[in-house]
């Protein structure tokens, strides 16, 4: 019988939860090219996404996170704040949920809404960016 | 070997190695408690043995104790021989209509509950204070001479608050109404006497006890109605259907035997821990409340809710620390609602979300409260360094 591993989650979100990459330490001083919030602490998490834009080229250069939110909610936008570096917003904009659940090695079906999460708050930063550069995008 | 610190003994605790040394022995004895020969009888007699030491804890007679396979299981019976209509059903078909428990029991009194609501009868859930304390007033208003039952936990397993089941059920009495205790949390923690409570239904369980899992009990009053749950044999006096589980109720038996010896110098022991875990959190780290009721409440349970900082993440970041506690946010529930009885007492969804529990046990120390306490500042500042939240806005609903 295969061995299920002590920690509730798969290693990589563990590591993800343990060690969080690119959260937003301080906001003010960030200086976002595009800033999404979503989510309720009312249900137990809220998500701001900002993101940097090479607007020349359209590509997402940094992007940084933080939550009030469970170990999925960080594990899965740490990962996501990882991947979107160097994709144009349109490709940015196209990553599933789905997606980020695969990189993590998986998430229990009741967790998966909390990655939902970070995925919603990227498409908010970059609705963000359009908006304040006057850009009109059907996504 | 990394440290590890248990501190969720409201979820279930450890076997006390007597229970354990107890529980091996029985392994030898195979027989089954309801043939009538050698073997049998052997098995037999450790049952009793443990019947007599349970009843005798909580002052019933042996006669009065019925085990069940958990603490659910017990107070499922008691919520299920009100709805029974079968004409073999041994209940007396009460004309009474209606059943009052409270807003913070365990959920296996609430879904029994709500079944009996779908099945004709009148559920009423009665609110609690901010210690989460049964408001009295709001009970005798609710209170009639349709009430049929009457189920109130006598301590709670989120908060620990308990309460005073003598009023409560003796009020259920003066207007006809049978009474019934949750004391799963209780038993084995504070003394609980059924003929001074008076109670008709009293649920206990083992593993919350340092006894083994899958094994609980039911005392029912001598003379008041009862109907089986599980159906079909004549053991437990044909109240309770299925081979016995001797090593599990020898296992009971001898948790509640240890109870007896140490639950009195246990209490003060927990009571100095909690303090020391209290006052640790209340130095060390900001914008904090506790929960429950300041001095009615279990020796070992300790609620706290922490500003800025999400329940399942503390739990996980302490567990990886080898710190164990449980948390009442809704992300480690497998539902999107916090923690009823934190919102029954008013707690913010917030303050709910941001809820941890802490049960300590017979052998937890005060190092390791420091340790709990050192651990604990660093998961919040941590968890609190990437919230969205800004801190001390989140208090109480007003």
């Amino acid at each position: 019988m295969e061995k299920k591993p002590e920690w509730v989650y798969s290693d990589k979100v563990k590591d993800h939860f343990m060690n969080p990459r690119n959260v937003l330490a301080d906001e003010a001083a960030y200086n976002a090219d595009g800033r999404g919030i979503v989510g309720n602490i009312k249900c137990g998490d809220e998500m701001i996404v900002a993101i940097k834009v090479d607007k020349a080229k359209g590509v997402i250069t940094d992007c940084r996170w933080k939550t009030y939110g469970c170990a999925s909610a960080i594990a899965s936008t740490s990962m996501l704040s990882e991947m979107v570096k160097g994709r144009t917003l349109e490709e940015a904009y196209k990553i599933t949920a789905k997606e980020i659940v695969e990189e993590l090695g998986g998430l229990p079906g009741h967790k998966v809404h909390c990655s939902v999460l970070g995925h919603d708050g990227l498409r908010a930063a970059i609705d963000d960016y359009y908006r304040r550069n006057g850009i009109k995008k059907s996504l | 070997m990394k440290r590890k610190v248990y501190l969720d003994h409201n979820a279930t605790t450890p076997l006390h190695p007597e229970v354990k040394r107890a529980m091996t022995e029985a392994m030898e004895v195979f027989g089954n408690p309801s043939s009538m020969h050698s073997f049998g009888r052997q098995a037999h007699r450790l049952i009793d043995d443990a019947r007599e030491k349970i009843s005798s804890f909580i002052g019933g007679k042996p006669e009065d104790i019925v085990f069940v396979g958990s603490g659910s299981e017990a107070n499922n019976t008691v919520f299920n021989l009100l709805s029974c209509t079968a004409k073999r059903c041994e209940a007396p078909h009460t004309k009474r209509r209606q059943v009052i428990t409270s807003q913070i029991e365990h959920p296996c009194i609430l879904e029994a509950a709500g079944c009996l609501g779908e099945r004709g009868m009148e559920v009423a859930y009665l609110p609690v204070d901010k210690y989460g304390k049964i408001d009295i007033a709001k009970y005798e208003g609710l209170i009639s001479e349709n009430t049929a039952l009457v189920s109130v936990m006598m301590a709670n397993n989120e908060i620990g608050t308990i309460q005073d089941i003598k009023k409560i059920g003796g009020i259920a009495h003066k207007h006809g109404a049978m009474f019934h205790t949750d004391a799963i949390q209780a038993v084995g923690k504070i003394p609980v006497d059924v003929k001074d409570l008076a109670v008709d239904y009293l649920s206990l369980s083992a593993h919350k006890i340092y006894g083994p899992k899958g094994v609980g009990a039911l005392y029912v009053s001598p003379g008041v109605p009862f109907c089986p749950f599980i159906r079909g044999g004549h053991q437990e006096r044909g109240r309770r259907a299925g081979t016995e589980n001797t090593v599990g109720i020898v296992g009971f038996g001898k948790a509640v035997e240890m109870r007896v010896k140490e639950m009195d110098g246990e209490s003060e022991k927990l009571l100095s821990l909690k303090s020391r875990l209290k006052a640790g959190i209340e130095k060390n780290i900001k914008d904090i409340e506790f929960n429950g009721h300041p001095s009615d409440s279990l020796p070992g349970t300790l609620n706290v809710s922490f500003d800025a900082a999400e329940g399942e993440a503390i739990l996980l970041y302490l567990d990886l620390e080898g710190v164990a506690v449980s948390t009442g946010s809704a992300c480690a529930s497998g539902s999107l609602d916090p923690s009823h009885v934190l919102i029954a007492t008013g707690v913010s969804e917030e303050r709910a979300h941001g809820s941890i529990r802490i049960s300590i046990g017979r052998d937890n120390t005060e190092e390791e409260m420091d340790y709990t306490v050192e651990k604990l500042a660093f998961v919040i500042d941590k968890t609190r360094n990437m919230s969205t939240v800004g801190r001390g806005a989140h208090g109480k609903k007003a």
